[in-house]
């Protein structure tokens, strides 16, 4: 189950994640380093979200795929409960999102699991954007409620399509068909998946610290700069041609890995920015607010559902030209 | 621990789980002292989720008032309000002079229990209901108990969760905001008072 590279991959996140806490903490010791507390304890915080998050990637490695796809579920499930939380929604829709959450969510992630080989894609792939699309708004109109229907309709499906649809592409990660045909590639994947994007979170918000800011969107995150962006995909690109060796994409080149993890931090960007907009359109700092203490589970993976989708298909993409044949056959 | 503590502590964890709640105490202290909790009333939930909101040495002497006719129908909500919450039920169809709401709650509380109750009456409905107009018993139990420590409690979207009329829950989250307690000033009237205690309610609706 250990092979040397799935020991050095994950060894590795150990050794920096553990480097990481030192420096929080000595950081936290010293008032007088000059830093912003603010900055320190976001930092703080994120390290300890990353310590959460790999403990679950961690567990594809121990218990096996169908506790991963249980695991991602759960944080589907909970993503969910905190995004129509904060959207207003209407009596009349109170059993749609009864569908929405006990059919549409735990089924997604019950197809997802029970794929091999990629052979469930063709129904997973279109189980939330055709059939969950379509029932929503027939559920709500049958309810008899036309006040701002569009609108209600719109942002139970958008929630449906970010927290659920989006997510299940990372446990999907496990049910590709990878070269070499070993199980803990795929584990491999998707802990490299992860790893980059929580990576690349990290380093844009580094270099957004860097003097001469030019913040992309003010109203919607004052944190993010243009400088951000840049340094971040840059350096990003850099570690994941560096740890080309972990991925399936070694049969390819180590560039396939760099162009791969520019995308990843591409998307992350994306998401985060997108749930940044609509967590001030609602008026909250944090989905967490409602969790008061730590941020809400939604603010920390923002940036892997968007980069989740999109990394999977660029993936079986790369699959379909690589190989003689479609994935599945 | 006794078999019924246990089943109270689990149920008031999966309580708190499943509501997903998170509590405020804001310029106020959990406490033993005797009390009375008034929460806006939107389902037929809000009793068991304020009462697990509380911190269980505060929980077990804390007895919500509810409906008799909601709570006796079926044995799971009898068991429910005799042996898990300890509940003070309410006959709605027959307030008569001798069995006064309002003396029954003075007498079961004694001088241990505090009190967990919903002054509006009715549970109020819609898509963003507004805290109706309080009825009366709050202030006829504060003029027998002017000593009893009034607590505002605001329970957030519970109304979405199970709206009226509906079965099936769905699993959003709430917040629980405790607020400042207040008591009944001396000659105080009864509308003026009904209306501060409703307005503490609102305040606290609006610091969310």
């Amino acid at each position: 189950m250990f092979d040397p590279k799935t020991l050095g991959l994950v060894g590795g996140v150990l050794v920096l994640l553990t480097i990481a806490s030192a420096v929080v903490h000595v950081l936290r010791q010293r008032a007088d380093s000059g830093l912003d507390a603010a900055v320190i304890e976001t930092f703080r915080l994120r390290v300890r979200a990353w310590l959460m998050l790999f403990a679950v990637v961690a567990a594809a490695f121990l218990i096996g795929r169908t506790a991963t796809v249980v695991l991602f579920g759960l944080i589907s499930f909970w993503a969910l409960r905190e995004f129509i939380t904060l959207t207003p929604t209407r009596p009349g829709d109170h059993r749609t999102l009864f569908w929405v959450f006990f059919l549409c969510t735990p089924l997604q992630f019950v197809l997802v699991g029970f794929s091999q080989y990629d052979d469930l894609y063709d129904i997973y792939s279109i189980l939330i954007p055709v059939y969950a699309f379509l029932l929503i708004p027939a559920r709500i109109a049958i309810s008899g409620d036309p006040k701002r229907f569009l609108e209600r309709t719109a942002k139970i499906q958008a929630g449906l399509l970010v927290c659920v649809y989006c997510l299940s592409y990372a446990p999907a990660l496990l049910t590709l068909k990878l070269p070499g045909d070993d199980q803990s590639s795929n584990a491999r994947l998707l802990f490299f998946f992860v790893l980059i994007v929580q990576l690349s979170d990290a380093l844009q918000y580094a270099w957004a610290q860097i003097p001469s800011k030019h913040v992309i969107a003010p109203s919607i995150n004052p944190t993010r700069t243009w400088e951000g962006l840049l340094g971040g995909v840059t350096s990003i690109t850099l570690i994941g041609a560096a740890l080309w060796w972990a991925t399936p994409f070694q049969g390819s080149s180590w560039w396939m890995a760099a162009a791969m993890s520019t995308v990843i931090a591409l998307m992350g960007f994306a998401g985060g920015l997108t749930m940044s907009a609509i967590k001030r359109d609602r008026g909250v700092k944090d989905y967490g607010t409602l969790v008061e203490g730590h941020g809400g589970v939604l603010d920390h993976i923002d940036s892997i559902c968007f980069a989740a989708p999109v990394f999977f298909h660029f993936t079986r993409f790369w699959l379909m030209l690589t190989q003689t044949g479609p994935p599945g056959g | 621990m006794d078999k019924s503590l246990l089943t109270k502590n689990f149920l008031a964890l999966l309580a708190r789980f499943l509501s997903g709640s998170s509590v405020r105490w804001i310029d106020s202290q959990p406490d033993t002292c005797q009390r009375v909790y008034f929460a806006n009333h939107t389902s037929h939930l809000d009793a068991i989720v304020l009462w697990s909101a509380l911190p269980q040495h505060v929980r077990s002497l804390t007895r919500p008032v509810a409906a008799k006719d909601y709570w006796t129908a079926g044995a799971v909500r009898q068991y429910l309000a005799n042996q898990v919450f300890n509940a003070i039920l309410i006959d709605r169809t027959q307030i008569k002079v001798h069995q006064n709401p309002v003396d029954m709650m003075v007498r079961e509380i004694g001088h241990l229990y505090s009190l967990i109750v919903f002054p509006e009456g009715g549970r109020s409905s819609g898509p963003e209901p507004e805290i109706g107009e309080f009825k009366s018993g709050l202030y006829y139990l504060c003029k027998r108990r002017p000593d009893l420590e009034l607590i505002p409690v605001h329970i957030d979207n519970m109304n979405r969760i199970l709206p009226r009329g509906e079965f099936l829950p769905v699993p959003l989250l709430t917040c629980i905001s405790f607020g400042p307690p207040l008591w009944l000033e001396a000659g105080e009237p009864k509308g003026k008072f009904l209306e501060r205690a409703r307005q503490a309610v609102q305040r606290l609706r609006e610091m969310y």
